[in-house]
């Protein structure tokens, strides 16, 4: 029997294939995995995912036009929901991709750009420049949360991306990166979840990850 | 502490089979794509790559179904490429389950196409893959050139130039195959790796010649690869990918184990 629903919220932007089986694989047939932009679907899960990859502008031109924003500011309201990489970004209050677009402002905070001259600023590899985007697997300091349940402190995790999130409120990183420098992989706050990486994609620490948001009742 | 350097094994797969031969003739058979993608999941691999060795001269579509098999069971970054020519190409792999497409030939043929790929999907799935072969003669400065068609056929384009127009055009990831080394086993082209690693901003996976794990190892210290790229030494069960990155830490280069 899938007794639970967890909707990935589908608004056009790139592949949900890979976040819709890593959950299917994690759930263990407990849980139905929807990918969905109906409304009244999203609204009856009991788990949310918001992914998304590609541009932000056409990410929250796609969001509004679909109505999305609506159907997250709900679901923010009581249910678990996930963030993954774009979809973390777009619940800042803006970004400075394509000129800069508005975000969702669900968390407050700036979405910003690593740099065309961003260089390695700790550590023994002192000077060394650094490729934009930042993809590969790099490791995650934690801050304690049920979503790190089993899963090892500076863990590595997927990352692949140009901009990065500037948290204003530290309360509510849970999961702190550096890559040229420090930004927030991990934020949160009550029922929301949001990562900068993609833990369908991140082996068994993002399974890991994967399976305590399927358990998460959405208390920090 | 930074982001790991990536060890990436490459599926060369023709009718539905990995396989691999030495500077692309002479096919040795290495068994189930999905089967040899799952092995290297479990030994630690950081992406895997996958390569239809056949669709750039005969035509062949690459097998989404073996795409889709592999993803349903994998899960780390998989990249795919061969025969990928039109946007419709690309969003098939992406729906199958691929995280990135390579483009090759479809990019000589019309540069343009790269620029609308990545302005489509996001420079994060388009990655430029290059077959490169040397023609500067010994003494000079490397000079490397283009060959398409399983190497036989010369463009005349400069592989450099090239890696930085087509970056500027989007592409995310340079995969850069030595023509001249692929199969030999005699370890990377590294001035060429040096060279396009050096001249782009964006990450480039060295690719051809592996024959021991120190060539990994040199891949990243000398040629600047962020990522390196192997099949043979990884399928016929010579060393996991667990010992190459065993091998690379014991030279401080950082990798995820």
């Amino acid at each position: 029997m899938n007794s639970k629903i967890c909707a990935v919220i589908d608004y056009g932007m790139g592949n949900l294939h890979s976040a819709s089986k890593a959950l299917e694989f994690v759930s263990d047939h407990q849980t139905q995995v929807l990918v969905t932009s109906d409304p009244e679907l999203i609204a009856k899960a009991d788990h949310v995912v918001l992914p998304g990859v590609g541009a932000m502008r056409d990410c929250m031109g796609e969001i509004k036009r679909l109505g999305v924003d609506q159907v997250v500011a709900e679901v923010a309201k009581a249910k678990p929901l996930l963030g993954i990489c774009v979809g973390m970004q777009a619940m800042l209050n803006h970004s400075e991709e394509n000129g800069g677009v508005e975000c969702l402002k669900m968390f407050d905070g700036e979405v910003k750009f690593f740099g065309d001259d961003l260089f390695e600023s700790q550590g023994t590899q002192t000077g060394e420049k650094l490729k934009v985007p930042h993809m590969g697997w790099n490791q995650v300091e934690q801050v304690a949360h049920p979503m790190w349940n089993g899963i090892e402190n500076n863990s590595r995790f997927y990352f692949v991306h140009s901009y990065y999130v500037d948290a204003k409120n530290q309360n509510q990183v849970k999961g702190r990166g550096h890559y040229g420098k420090d930004f927030a992989a991990a934020i949160g706050q009550d029922n929301i979840f949001a990562v900068q990486f993609h833990p369908e994609k991140s082996h068994k620490a993002g399974l890991q990850l994967l399976k305590n948001f399927l358990d998460w009742d959405g208390v920090a | 502490m930074g982001l790991a350097k990536r060890i990436i094994p490459c599926l060369d797969v023709e009718n539905g089979r990995v396989v691999k031969g030495v500077q692309f003739v002479d096919i040795r058979d290495a068994g189930d794509p999905v089967e040899v993608a799952k092995r290297y999941d479990e030994q630690g691999a950081d992406e895997i790559t996958f390569l239809d060795i056949t669709a750039s001269h005969e035509g062949r579509e690459t097998t989404i179904h073996t795409v889709e098999a592999i993803a349903e069971q994998v899960f780390i970054p998989l990249t795919v490429g061969g025969g990928i020519r039109t946007i419709e190409d690309i969003r098939n792999m992406l729906n199958a389950g691929a995280d990135k497409t390579a483009i090759n030939s479809a990019a000589i043929y019309n540069p343009e196409f790269v620029k609308e790929a990545a302005e489509k999907f996001g420079s994060q799935c388009i990655v430029i893959a290059i077959d490169a072969k040397k023609v500067s003669e010994e003494g000079e400065p490397g000079k490397w050139e283009i060959f398409t068609h399983g190497g036989r056929k010369p463009t005349g384009i400069d592989v450099v130039e090239w890696a930085v127009r087509m970056t500027n055009y989007g592409a995310g990831e340079v995969l850069l195959t030595s023509m001249d080394q692929d199969g030999v086993k005699s370890g990377f082209d590294i001035e060429l790796t040096r060279a396009v690693s050096e001249a782009v901003n964006v990450p480039v996976i060295a690719s051809g010649g592996v024959g021991n794990l120190q060539h990994l190892a040199d891949g990243v210290t000398h040629g600047k690869a962020d990522a390196v790229l192997a099949a043979s030494i990884f399928h016929f069960a010579e060393h996991t990918v667990e010992e190459a990155k065993l091998h690379m830490q014991e030279q401080g280069i950082e990798v995820r184990l």
